[in-house]
């Protein structure tokens, strides 16, 4: 049984007029213990939104449906106060930009040993001595010192690492990192990454892995699920992926990355832009732009299924690329 | 470096002292002969000049200064023209009547605006957010003379349960102080929205929920601590207003206050008597404003690791 599994999950936004749009849209997805999925797309393809709809984060004119089931129980199904209960033991979330994901009026270790607090009956003083060991964990010289400093007493690096601190502190069953590198520089980039490893693989925790860089997801993730317009419309293992991409969105964000072993020829871009969620084409909604087009393509949506060669894969398509078709 | 600070925000506010005061001098000595006020019309020249060289006010204005300058740092405040009186007696008579009018106000604003603006801010959007942002436009925009008529109609007039005007009970305290207390709680209440709601949509309030924090922590741990730094600021700007501009209040409830007794010194020109509560109220001003910036110090740890350790970029 995985970790957790998603259902025909809907995110549904009423806008400050009154109409609701959906820019997630029956995502259906599930994550093993100790594994790393990584969540792919453009901005606004929603993937942060499905993140924060499983971490029960949305926004208050956002409204989630369909099923997120952790440990038998479906927490979309409980009232408000159990979901965050439940959530507090299994979920824990790191943000992009994690200067301002800190609070700016309290020392960093009070953040830490309040998350801690949060999650373990603890002594005031046994959170701080554990706050202080979570921080040296993440690689935050003098974490004793450092402990009593400020957000913005910090770097950019630094306060992601104890943003780290902070979401492993109640032992989550679950991490979710939402572009937790984008906003760092490369060489740090990659600290945060390893560090990110090895805590998934020393805690055993259960990862999704939101980016829009294909770069970090080869380096990072087991599987990816790529996402257009609030739907997944591919997922597969990651090499698989990479090796042979089934929808023409997947094959086409391939195209666009640089390689070394492709020298030479030019990097491809694809045309048009992603549909807006209230201005959806009736069939797939990557139709508009799709090189493979053809009938029946803007008739139906087409519906997410498990290949008959590869039953780990899925892909949502009318017209899947052939395997035989290379990058 | 803590010294340091207090160092220059003391200089600084001397300086604001002696320019307050220098400028009431000068503007009182130049608007206006108050023998032409406190004598009678008819009074012959000669009982003109020998009260303007008993009060000193045939000398030169940089004479006048200096002789009142080393009085003042004396502690002698003058004598009033009017009843010979010393100003600094007569003032310290009223005060504490207008601090308590004045306190008793803003203990009412702070403990009806404060939490209204957070429940609103919470709420945004809700009946109770529009409901309370409506009657604040009720109550900021209600001038305190209309007001306080209104209630001494309602409650003296016709209920009959608090007396309209005096300051002998408790009694005589609520409905001056509700007059005056009623528009600074409606705009605090505005104020403290605007503050907890630019808070509220900063993402370490989301951070705060991702840990499971309840409510009730995320606004009183996280949000509150940073929302009171404007709102600070805010108190620092009213509570000298709250003491020297309770003039209307005053009059309409024959409070004996400060205000009262400026606007009668005004019209007197009763020089000292205008001069010292002028100084009383730039001063708590003042006094004020440096403990709103003690309290940035200690709230807001950006101005203060600011301080200690220079500019950051």
């Amino acid at each position: 049984m995985p970790l957790i599994q998603v259902d025909t999950l809907d995110v549904t936004i009423r806008r400050r007029d009154g109409t609701p749009v959906q820019p997630v849209r029956g995502v259906s997805l599930c994550v093993d213990a100790g594994e790393t999925l990584a969540l792919v797309g453009e901005s606004g393809c929603g993937k942060s939104l499905t993140c924060l709809a499983i971490a029960g984060l949305l926004p208050r004119r956002a409204r989630a449906q369909g099923r997120v089931v952790m440990q038998d129980t479906d927490l979309l199904a409980l009232p408000r106060r159990a979901a965050r209960l439940r959530r507090r033991a299994l979920i824990a979330s790191v943000f992009q930009d994690a200067t301002n994901a800190l609070n700016p009026v309290r020392p960093i270790g009070w953040q830490v040993a309040e998350a801690i607090r949060l999650r373990r009956s603890v002594t005031r003083a046994e959170a701080g001595n554990e706050a202080v060991r979570l921080l040296g964990r993440v690689g935050l010289p003098e974490p004793e010192r450092r402990a009593r400093e400020y957000p913005h007493q910090f770097s950019g690096g630094m306060n992601q690492r104890a943003m780290i601190a902070l979401a492993i502190a109640g032992r989550p069953h679950l991490l979710i990192a939402d572009e937790a590198t984008t906003a760092l520089d490369v060489t740090i980039q990659a600290q945060i990454l390893d560090l990110i490893a090895d805590l998934q693989a020393e805690l055993g925790m259960g990862m999704i892995f939101v980016t829009h860089d294909l770069g970090i997801v080869a380096q990072a993730a087991d599987r990816a699920a790529v996402m257009y317009a609030g739907r997944i419309v591919e997922t597969a293992p990651v090499t698989a992926l990479f090796a042979s991409p089934r929808h023409p969105y997947t094959r086409g964000l391939l195209q666009a990355l640089p390689r070394v072993d492709h020298d030479g020829r030019p990097l491809s871009t694809i045309d048009g832009i992603v549909p807006p969620p209230d201005r959806m084409p009736p069939g797939c909604a990557f139709a508009p732009r799709c090189p493979r087009v053809g009938a029946g393509c803007d008739a139906t949506i087409p519906v997410s299924q498990p290949l008959t060669e590869a039953p780990a894969r899925s892909v949502a398509c009318h017209r899947p690329v052939p395997l035989s078709e290379e990058v | 470096m803590m010294l340091q600070f207090l160092a220059t925000k003391t200089i600084r506010a001397a300086l604001t002292m002696w320019l307050v005061i220098t400028f009431v001098f000068i503007v009182l000595r130049i608007s206006g002969d108050p023998t032409d006020i406190l004598l009678p019309d008819d009074a012959s020249d000669a009982v003109r000049n020998f009260y303007r060289a008993k009060w000193g006010l045939d000398r030169p204005l940089w004479d006048q200064y200096l002789s009142y300058w080393s009085a003042l740092l004396t502690g002698d405040f003058g004598i009033s023209l009017r009843n010979n009186l010393p100003a600094w007696d007569m003032v310290m008579d009223r005060a504490p009547k207008t601090l308590l009018l004045g306190g008793t106000a803003l203990g009412f604003s702070l403990a009806i605006g404060l939490p209204l603006g957070i429940l609103a801010a919470w709420w945004r959007g809700s009946s109770l957010d529009r409901a309370v942002m409506t009657t604040a436009v009720f109550g900021f925009s209600m001038p305190n003379f209309f007001l306080g008529i209104l209630l001494i109609l309602t409650f003296s007039l016709h209920l009959r349960w608090l007396p309209s005007s005096g300051s002998e009970t408790a009694a005589h305290l609520i409905l001056p102080a509700f007059t005056l207390g009623t528009a600074f709680a409606a705009q605090l209440a505005r104020f403290t929205r605007s503050a907890m709601i630019d808070v509220l949509t900063k993402p370490y309030m989301t951070t705060a929920k991702s840990k499971g924090a309840s409510e009730a922590r995320r606004v009183f741990a996280h949000a509150v601590p940073n929302a009171s730094v404007p709102i600070a600021t805010i108190l620092g700007l009213k509570v000298g207003e709250l003491i020297g501009g309770a003039v209307v209040t005053e009059t309409v409830f024959a409070w004996p206050g400060l205000g009262r007794l400026l606007v009668h010194a005004v019209a007197v020109r009763d020089l000292a008597v205008v001069q010292a509560i002028l100084i009383l109220i730039a001063a708590t001003m003042v006094a004020t404003n440096l403990l709103v910036d003690l309290y940035y110090g200690w709230a807001d740890p950006r101005v203060r690791v600011g301080r200690t350790k220079g500019a950051r970029a």
